[in-house]
């Protein structure tokens, strides 16, 4: 289970999220223009990334907006969560050692250490990655 | 034996044939609470209204005065008297108040709020039959959605008067916690007879001793 940082409410399970393919995959300038083959590889065509992989997701159970995460396909690392339409935060497609750090903008957010600004908010990173059982289970 | 209880208006009559989603569940509520430990009911027919506006926006701040103010963020709670306004998204609120406050039985709150609104973005609409409110309560109210949610709901993490909207039992839902052993679960009308069978499926340990 992934454990997703929605930037509007907080980490969350993934179960809450519904996965929107790549992102930065922008409609045609002139549809009418495409080849068959051209509009072909834009409907269906995607890149099939081993590592950094720019996606979108859309929190359907909680807020119900979409947002962009980089996460790497091999390590299921989030290596940042960062708003639509804003600029892929790595140098695109480029595996480097510190993507994960401070490489996002400054709207954006980061799964690592930094939670939401979301005052009241019950779900801070560190309470919900948790592996134990809750403490309410016993009494 | 025609004229006893007849009622007097077509309204009533339909007020009186009408179902609430939890119904056929009511005796099995009553059955399963625990008194003092933990305790299940349906709150029928609350209205419901669901809202749409940039709270920035100049609608929004007239909307606001309706409500009693619009919640800021992600958990927080907004409102006045017996008018809540739960947050669902940045821009989209769940109005949540009496059942008076239906415009059927002579209430303004809808109208009131569709005028706020006027002609700018938004949306103002009644939902007042898309979900039904159960109030889970007693000592072992969180141990009991503790079961089926992964949120934090220890009282340190999630405080009284915040309300998320997350999955309980592996349905969507909002849960809003309402007092600091009580909570208001707000399942889709559809999903109301699952949740409920779910809830009082996780309640039952409780009616035995304690296995030490
Ligand atoms: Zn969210």
């Amino acid at each position: 289970m992934l454990l997703i940082s929605c930037p509007n409410c907080g980490s969350r399970d993934e179960t809450e999220f519904h996965y929107g393919g790549q992102a930065h995959v922008a409609y045609p300038e002139n549809p009418n223009e495409l080849t068959d083959r051209e509009w072909a590889e834009y409907l269906f065509y995607r890149d099939n990334t081993k590592g950094a992989f720019a996606e979108r997701w859309l929190h359907s159970t909680g807020c119900r907006q979409w947002f962009n995460m980089l996460r790497d396909t091999v390590t299921y690392e989030i290596q940042a969560v960062y708003p639509m339409g804003s600029p892929r935060p790595d140098a695109a497609g480029k595996v480097t050692a510190d993507t994960g750090t401070a490489s996002t903008a400054a709207d954006s957010t980061t799964t690592g250490n930094a939670s939401p600004d979301i005052s009241g908010t019950s779900t801070s990173p560190t309470s919900i990655s948790s592996t134990t059982a809750p403490e309410g289970a016993t009494p | 034996m025609a004229e006893t209880a007849a009622p007097a208006t077509s309204a009533q009559k339909n007020l009186s044939l009408r179902v609430s989603p939890a119904a056929p569940l009511g005796a099995a509520f009553e059955a399963g609470s625990v008194q003092g430990v933990v305790e299940l009911r349906e709150v029928p027919f609350l209205t419901m209204v669901g809202l749409r506006v940039n709270r920035n926006s100049g609608a929004g701040e007239r909307v606001a005065s309706v409500t009693g103010g619009l919640p800021a963020g992600c958990g927080s709670v907004s409102g006045t008297g017996n008018t809540s306004v739960l947050w669902l998204g940045p821009e989209e609120f769940l109005v949540v108040a009496p059942t008076e406050a239906h415009e059927s039985l002579g209430g303004d709150l809808i109208q009131a709020l569709r005028e706020a609104l006027g002609g700018e973005a938004g949306q103002v609409v009644d939902l007042s039959a898309n979900r039904t409110t159960f109030e889970l309560t007693g000592p072992r109210a969180r141990a009991v959605l503790e079961k089926g949610c992964s949120l934090d709901l220890h009282s340190r993490v999630l405080q009284a008067g915040t309300a998320l909207s997350t999955e309980i039992g592996n349905i969507p839902a909002v849960l809003w916690k309402t007092g600091d052993e009580s909570f208001r679960i707000f399942p889709r009308a559809s999903f109301a007879d699952f949740l409920g069978r779910w809830l009082l499926d996780s309640m039952r340990e409780y009616a035995s001793p304690e296995v030490p």
